[in-house]
């Protein structure tokens, strides 16, 4: 231990990170589960976001795992636009999961609308529904970032577990 | 003894697939009676959306109706709008289109087999099947720079050319699905629980499969012999014979089932490897796009008028795309998309009908080459008694009978 401490000091800027994990890993107490809600997407992102099951990326060496049902999860990942039929469902899964959670928006069309800006039938970006932690951009982004940005809601669990209030009510009205 | 009969929607939203649909099966008891759909629930407009667009904008556009077979709806709309202007691709451009649309079919049909096996409780071939579809990934990133949406086609040939090194890899990667595909394949089709799992699943009859006009590798498994790379050849098929894959020449006869689609996508996967060999062997030299200046592209397309046709064989089937311009106009008057899996899914209910509610997540998995998942589910009986039955739920109870045919196999084998 002493070794290790004297060893982390002498090279603390090359450890500094991982340092940070050990302090990350001590406030979660657990791993991080995951659920996807496709709210309108071309299926490009949810693709990518099995591609960082796949072995390749394999997000499970981080302890993030794809489970299916809301109630199990501490992220939610939301790909697309959301669509009028999608307005509901994607309220429903959002309230199905208990705090402390957070909701990562991966692609363009999620977070902006992108190329589906103009529609009728498009209820707008993720935003505008639930309220929304970390983007994630790209069309699609690539798995690196997916995983980034599921590590970004690693940071943001931290600090709601810190200042442990819970996250704002999803809004009431649609714009 | 009174019977209960049971609705059960699936949905409404599978979050892999391109048309999330819900079903509503009518159960007796595990068995399924009947099935309903309905579509429609992120429909996003796209094609309402091109009307405000100019046909270069609407090739971005076109590529996110789908972020699998984004290749081919890129090429279907580019077809139909060269059909309608008579912007003529050179032969080098033809010959990279096809390149392209053999290699995004190993990528979907891969990930289509992976997603099979999970959704049978077959977790180590799923993750097998996935750590070789990133081979072709790399391949497709190499040459287009993206992974999903490539962004490789335009009017009139391809922005991106061939390089020697993408030849020199692409000739390294049929090396290695040569080698390392065949015991994929042995793992899951000589597998006797695969075999019990999918066999006489799903069945859709060659009469049934032509009366609710089942297309691509649907109607191939059941045993007709379609593919528009056959029917009417398009790029560089015109100098390539393609002949359809059909379960009859690998299992002696078709049953239709999930087990003879799964042959299929297999299988072409092989044919997918002969064919871009052949490209690389007999590819052109010359120019890879009639005309590289966008403004120059576009002002002719200002002048076209008349409505053009693109088809062509999508990993799912054959993919329609009319457009319509009008002269002096700079947007596209009006876009008609009609995917695959649309044509496909029609048969569903045909293909429920009798099977088990355990096997419904297979069954909807053996259209569409996209994970299934199903975000819940609802059960109402006639009562009005209520239960929720989640996605995972119906997950389990999928692996769960593959758990029991194991367990039963290794005593009766």
């Amino acid at each position: 231990m002493k070794f290790c401490d004297k060893f982390f000091d002498k090279f603390s800027d090359k450890f500094g990170e991982m340092l940070k994990m050990n302090s990350m890993l001590k406030i979660l107490p657990k791993s991080l589960w995951v659920t996807t809600c496709n709210s309108g997407s071309c299926n490009g992102c949810d693709i990518e976001v099995v591609a960082t099951i796949s072995p390749r990326y394999d997000i499970e060496r981080f302890g993030m795992k794809l489970v299916g049902t809301p109630r199990h999860a501490d992220v939610l990942i939301v790909t697309g636009p959301v669509t009028r039929f999608m307005r509901d469902k994607l309220l429903r899964v959002y309230n199905q999961m208990p705090d402390p959670k957070v909701v990562v928006v991966v692609g363009n069309c999620g977070a902006s609308g992108d190329v589906f800006y103009k529609s009728y039938n498009l209820v707008g970006p993720v935003d505008n529904v639930i309220p929304v932690d970390v983007y994630v951009h790209g069309c699609p982004p690539r798995p690196e970032a997916i995983i980034e940005g599921v590590a970004k809601a690693v940071l943001k669990i931290e600090a709601l577990e810190k200042s442990n209030s819970a996250p704002a009510e999803p809004r009431e009205e649609a714009v | 003894m009174s019977t209960t009969t049971y609705k059960v929607p699936i949905g409404p939203v599978h979050v892999g697939l391109k048309e999330p649909v819900t079903a509503w099966l009518t159960l007796e008891g595990e068995r399924i009676l009947d099935a309903k759909l309905r579509l429609g629930a992120i429909h996003r407009g796209i094609e309402f959306m091109a009307r405000e667009r100019n046909p270069i904008q609407v090739i971005y556009l076109s590529e996110r109706i789908c972020g699998i077979c984004s290749f081919s709806h890129v090429l279907a709309f580019i077809r139909a709008i060269e059909d309608l202007a008579g912007i003529k691709v050179p032969p080098r451009g033809q010959y990279i289109r096809s390149l392209v649309l053999e290699l995004e079919r190993i990528h979907s049909h891969i990930l289509w087999a992976g997603v099979a096996c999970y959704s049978i409780g077959f977790d180590s071939a799923f993750h097998l099947g996935m750590e070789m579809r990133e081979k072709v990934m790399d391949l497709l990133e190499l040459l287009t720079g993206n992974r999903v949406n490539y962004g490789v086609a335009t009017f009139g040939g391809v922005r991106w050319d061939v390089t020697p090194e993408f030849v020199k890899a692409t000739r390294d990667m049929i090396k290695f699905y040569r080698r390392e595909f065949t015991p994929f394949r042995e793992i899951v089709m000589e597998d006797p629980i695969a075999q019990a799992r999918m066999r006489n699943v799903g069945v859709l009859t060659k009469e049934d499969a032509v009366r609710y006009s089942a297309v691509g590798p649907v109607a191939r498994a059941s045993g007709l012999r379609v593919d528009l790379r056959k029917s009417s050849p398009y790029e560089a098929y015109s100098d390539i014979p393609v002949e359809p894959v059909v379960p009859q020449d690998y299992f002696g006869a078709a049953h239709g089932d999930v087990l003879d689609r799964f042959a299929v996508r297999v299988l072409e996967v092989y044919q997918s490897l002969d064919i871009i060999e052949k490209i690389l062997d007999g590819l052109p030299e010359g120019s890879f796009v009639a005309e590289s200046n966008v403004n120059k592209v576009l002002a002719s397309l200002k002048k076209a008028e008349g409505v053009g046709w693109g088809i062509l064989e999508a990993p799912r089937g054959d993919d329609t795309h009319v457009v319509s311009l009008k002269g002096g106009e700079d947007n596209v008057l009006w876009w008609k998309v009609r995917a695959p899996t649309y044509a496909s899914a029609v048969s569903w209910p045909i293909m429920f009908r009798g099977n088990e509610l355990a096997d419904a997540p297979l069954i909807i998995n053996s259209i569409d080459p996209c994970i299934s998942c199903m975000e819940r589910m609802l059960t109402t009986n006639v009562r009005g008694d209520r239960a929720i039955i989640t996605k995972t739920e119906l997950m389990k109870r999928c692996r769960e009978k593959t758990a029991t045919l194991r367990a039963r196999g290794g005593e009766t084998e």
